[in-house]
């Protein structure tokens, strides 16, 4: 391992916390991409929390500019749960697009009701918990294998041999994918939620657009098999035959199937990274965990609420109002900082800590809350409890040899690459 | 104190003593009854305290609110008589109220 990327990781938490204390309150913008690179948002947030709870926020990105950060549990839970008053037919994440721009997608998560309550109910009984039991057996299975292939004595990326090939094989499952091409599942997924203006290294829009034609593409022809066959239980087949979800034109397909595929590959994905990075880092917590595996019911919700994989929802005032004593005024976008939230000492006891036998580890922020709330959280709880069970029964020990690489987005709250070794 | 009872999607009943003014969710939550979560702890926002309310109960646990309504879009199984614990509050006119727990929480 290189020995100087842990020395250099914390010499750049050093200076962060130092440059966010020394911050003007109106210079903190948590929305930039380089402070989830680096791993140094926290720190803002902690400042805002205490200091300016629901702030003014400004980017220098244009389409993002001006927005909202609601930093605190309550508050949060103020907004999501107010569907009236803070709308999400302007998209969740901040960045607008000019009127009428094709790459505003039209989703479900980003519709209010009742035409968001109708699409939803077309896709909730497949991930409903009664249906899960059908694929416990399918996801422990292939759990297995791919913990069973894994190399020995050797560095490898935790992310691309384990939680990237896990999450696509199960949404491959999902929509009854081609197995052999699963991989452009998880290729669509980062190419729908990249961004040049918040990232540099990411393709221009009109490769964006074209790639995700021909993602449009494909799945047009899957849809177009599912509809001249009668219904089955893949999410395809459901949207082909459900009422509400039929007649969508192809804006608002596409846009479902990037819901559906962010939705059920990237968080998870981050999710089964993170955790094990957690508890690399609490090597007192993973001697709980190892002396007890059932605290792996525990252990999942908290590792959902440390990694907190969707770091935000964006939601927008549908009239004048006001959030822990500020004036928001009708169009106002704001932020719901999951991250943040999860955080708040004031509703979570110890927030800074990883525990894995919590007191109440299911009450945290990242599925959200009211109407929006996840449709998958179950499938996904689901996945990383056969994980880590898997991992229990296999490994006596993973190491994290060296930094995780995140990803630069201040949305996907992510890694690309953390390279383990497992002994033989 | 009011007794009240869960029945479990197998049939097993827990019966429960609670102060008066305490919501069903946490006359759950508090004594560890399985099968309700109350992921956002009584806000009316998951979910996750899904019950279905004994027919000769029904006529006295109240209407459902708006926000209430909305949010049993999410439940797995929603019939007449489903309910939010959370959104109901235990009084002197429920002691001895029966609930039925769904198979699972979404």
């Amino acid at each position: 391992m290189n020995a100087i990327a842990p020395v250099e990781s914390a010499s750049i938490q050093a200076a962060a916390r130092a440059r966010v204390a020394a911050l003007p309150l109106e210079e903190l913008n948590p929305a930039d991409a380089q402070e989830f690179v680096d791993d140094t948002v926290g720190y803002i947030f902690e400042r805002l929390r205490r200091e300016d709870p629901v702030h003014r926020s400004h980017s220098p990105i244009p389409g993002i500019d001006t927005y909202w950060s609601v930093t605190r549990y309550q508050d949060i839970m103020q907004v999501d749960t107010s569907h009236g008053i803070y709308s999400s037919e302007n998209g969740i994440t901040l960045m607008d697009f000019p009127p009428g721009d094709e790459q505003k997608l039209r989703m479900f998560i980003a519709m209010d009701p009742p035409k968001h309550d109708e699409q939803r109910k077309t896709i909730n009984s497949i991930v409903a918990p009664a249906n899960l039991n059908t694929w416990q057996d399918l996801i422990r299975a292939r759990t297995a294998k791919v913990l069973d292939s894994l190399p020995r004595n050797e560095t490898f990326n935790w992310v691309d041999l384990v939680s990237i090939e896990l999450t696509t094989y199960m949404l491959a499952t999902l929509f009854d994918f081609p197995v052999e091409d699963r991989r452009l599942l998880t290729y669509w997924s980062d190419i729908s939620t990249s961004n040049k203006l918040t990232n540099p290294d990411a393709p221009e829009p009109e490769v964006r657009m074209a790639e995700l034609r021909k993602m449009l593409e494909y799945f047009t022809r899957l849809w177009n098999e599912r509809i001249n066959s009668p219904p089955r239980t893949d999410l395809i087949s459901m949207l082909a035959h459900g009422t509400a979800t039929r007649n969508m034109g192809p804006a608002e397909f596409m846009g479902n199937l990037v819901l559906l595929i962010v939705g059920g590959n990237d968080t998870t994905r981050n999710s089964m990274t993170g955790g094990l990075l957690a508890l690399h880092e609490h090597p007192q917590e993973m001697a709980k965990l190892r002396a007890n595996p059932a605290l792996v019911d525990s252990l999942v919700p908290e590792i959902i609420r440390w990694q907190t994989p969707l770091a935000y929802m964006r939601r927008s005032a549908l009239v004048d109002t006001e959030l822990g004593g500020k004036q928001i005024r009708k169009g106002d976008k704001l932020a719901m900082w999951y991250l943040s939230g999860n955080r708040d000492e004031t509703a979570i006891p110890n927030p800074n800590r990883f525990i894995v036998d919590r007191e109440r580890p299911r009450q945290h922020l990242s599925f959200g809350f009211g109407i929006h709330r996840c449709v998958g959280n179950r499938l996904a709880e689901l996945q990383l409890k056969i994980l880590w069970e898997e991992i229990l029964r296999r490994f006596a020990v993973i190491d994290v040899v060296g930094e995780p690489t995140r990803v630069r987005s201040s949305f996907v709250r992510g890694f690309s690459h953390l390279p383990v070794r497992i002994p033989g | 104190m009011l007794k009240v009872t869960f029945i479990d999607f197998a049939g097993g009943a827990s019966t429960v003593e609670v102060p008066l003014g305490t919501t069903l969710m946490r006359a759950a939550t508090d004594n560890r009854v399985r099968g309700i979560d109350g992921d956002c702890g009584g806000n009316c926002a998951c979910a996750t305290c899904h019950v279905y309310v004994d027919p000769a109960w029904s006529g006295r646990v109240g209407a459902r609110s708006a926000t209430e309504e909305d949010m049993l879009n999410l439940v797995a199984e929603p019939r007449a008589n489903s309910r939010l614990a959370c959104q109901i509050t235990l009084t002197d006119a429920l002691n001895g109220l029966v609930v039925n727990l769904p198979e699972a929480q979404h």
